[in-house]
């Protein structure tokens, strides 16, 4: 009899003690950090990695932005509001940064590979600035690159003319010096705190 | 591409996974080969147990390794279908059908003689298990876990990060399993870990009640609660709203019918179990000592 209540009081001991690891673990893995106005997303998301065309059409890896801080963008240049929109959000960003810009590279992957070639990626990202490169994907490295940063995109149907939208990611995919991930600029930030931000990584590499 | 590849290319995993993909080949492998050695006895395995516990891991395999995983991924309505597959349709087939017997009889005979697990694996474990299977914490496990990867923060961080996703998704196969074998297996079948069928009923009917409540919050909130799937695009246009109403109401009214159909279960069992005699003895729920009426 003793026996009975002693194993029954021991399993309610393990449950009490596997409950309180369980919330200390839980709660540990929720936490953000301070210090940034945009959504830091370090460890979250894979280092930068590719393999594309440049608006030159020279191949260019993630290895030629090493050492640059780099915004990832995906969009397409016949998009009516949200790509000019926040392509000249980071424009603007990158007057505030000041000399500081000269080490940001902002990297525009096309998700309409079959309508940007890659001269009209050029002619569309020089209007934003020297920082501006357009990177044109055929359609299995944006299958893979859709993977790696867990982004989608979607063709709507064509109109008369052949026309068609495509809708898209948001979001602005910010790497550091080292290609490791670590913000994530959202469609409400603005210029400021994304200068701000950008400041504040390139004085900590 | 051809018609048919691009058809095929629906059933492909989007993202490839070995350990799910050799866990459903091993469980599909041993059930198959159980079935053979069992197929002489007089208590066979019957089609449709086969059917059931096969049924389970098809669907679960589909929402893990083929175009909805990635559907699930930038969607949120069907990343809750996915859910209520993965954490209670699947594994409440997978339970029904008691298929221990079936996949022991498919481990190799010798394999399973020469197999000792020595005391130090296997003590940590039993305990670990024996913890999981407590009345209290596996109930709050189960709801737990719906409401700890539907924290908005948390649910971000899950859908932009491959090992946190994957994390999620097993998490959720697995304590379903967990949950609905502690729910709806017989007593016999449990051993050690075994709860009264009375219990049972208490907390199949408790764990509805939070679902229930956390659906309709979900499905009546008028703003996005859930910001991702804007921010890493959607599978296709839908307003976000209609998007967090679906997913609303596939967390509200399906769960609570898997409730409804654990608690038939249970009571199914409780008229069957030769041990379950408290209810007997109290008279009125035996068949057997029906008094005849109206004759």
């Amino acid at each position: 009899m003793s026996g009975l209540i002693c194993a029954t009081a021991h399993r309610w001991r393990l449950a009490a003690a596997g409950a309180l690891l369980l919330t200390a673990m839980l709660a540990g893995c929720a936490g953000s950090d301070p210090h940034y106005a945009l959504k830091n997303i370090t460890g979250l998301v894979s280092p930068l990695e590719f393999q594309l065309t440049d608006q030159d059409g020279q191949p260019v890896t993630a290895a030629n932005y090493r050492h640059d801080l780099v915004l990832l963008y995906f969009g397409y240049t016949q998009c009516p509001d949200e790509c000019p929109t926040t392509l000249t959000m980071l424009a603007n960003a990158l007057r505030t940064l000041g000399p500081g810009a000269s080490r940001v590279r902002v990297l525009f992957v096309t998700v309409d590979p079959h309508r940007d070639s890659t001269a009209v990626l050029k002619r569309y990202v020089d209007n934003f600035g020297p920082q501006f490169v357009g990177l044109r994907p055929d359609e299995e490295e944006l299958t893979e690159l859709s993977k790696r940063y867990r982004i989608a995109y979607h063709y709507e149907k064509p109109d008369k003319d052949g026309n068609y939208e495509v809708d898209h990611s948001s979001a602005v995919f910010v790497f550091d010096a080292d290609g490791r991930a670590r913000l994530l600029a959202l469609s409400d930030n603005t210029a400021q705190q994304v200068a701000s931000d950008l400041r504040r990584l390139l004085a900590s590499t | 591409m051809p018609p048919l590849v691009s058809d095929l290319r629906y059933l492909l995993p989007w993202q490839f996974s070995p350990t799910i993909f050799f866990t459903c080949v091993l469980a599909v492998t041993l059930y198959v080969r159980g079935l053979v050695a069992l197929r002489h006895r007089v208590n066979g395995v019957g089609f449709w147990r086969a059917f059931t516990f096969l049924l389970g891991v098809a669907l679960s395999y589909a929402m893990l390794q083929t175009y909805v995983d990635y559907l699930s991924a930038h969607m949120f309505w069907i990343h809750r279908f996915q859910h209520l597959i993965l954490h209670h349709v699947g594994p409440v087939l997978i339970v029904l059908a008691a298929p221990e017997r079936v996949l022991r009889a498919g481990i190799p005979p010798d394999l399973a003689r020469r197999i000792r697990i020595p005391a130090w694996i296997r003590r940590p474990i039993q305990l670990f298990f024996g913890f999981l299977q407590h009345p209290l914490i596996a109930p709050t496990l189960f709801v737990g876990l719906i409401f700890f990867w539907l924290t908005p923060s948390i649910h971000f961080t899950a859908m932009i990060d491959n090992r946190r996703y994957d994390l999620m998704n097993w998490s959720m196969l697995a304590d379903g399993l967990l949950f609905w074998w502690l729910m709806l297996a017989p007593r016999q079948a449990q051993g050690s870990a075994a709860i009264g069928y009375g219990t049972r009923l208490v907390i199949l009917s408790l764990v509805t009640v939070p679902q229930l409540l956390l659906g309709a919050y979900i499905t009546l909130h008028s703003t996005t609660l859930y910001d991702v799937y804007a921010i890493c695009g959607r599978a296709w246009a839908i307003s976000p709203l209609d998007d967090q109403q679906l997913g609303g109401l596939l967390t509200w009214i399906p769960a609570a019918m898997m409730s409804l159909v654990g608690i038939i279960t249970v009571l199914h069992h409780m008229l069957h179990d030769p041990e379950a005699t408290v209810i007997r003895s109290r008279g009125g729920f035996d068949p057997a000592v029906q008094p005849a009426r109206g004759a």
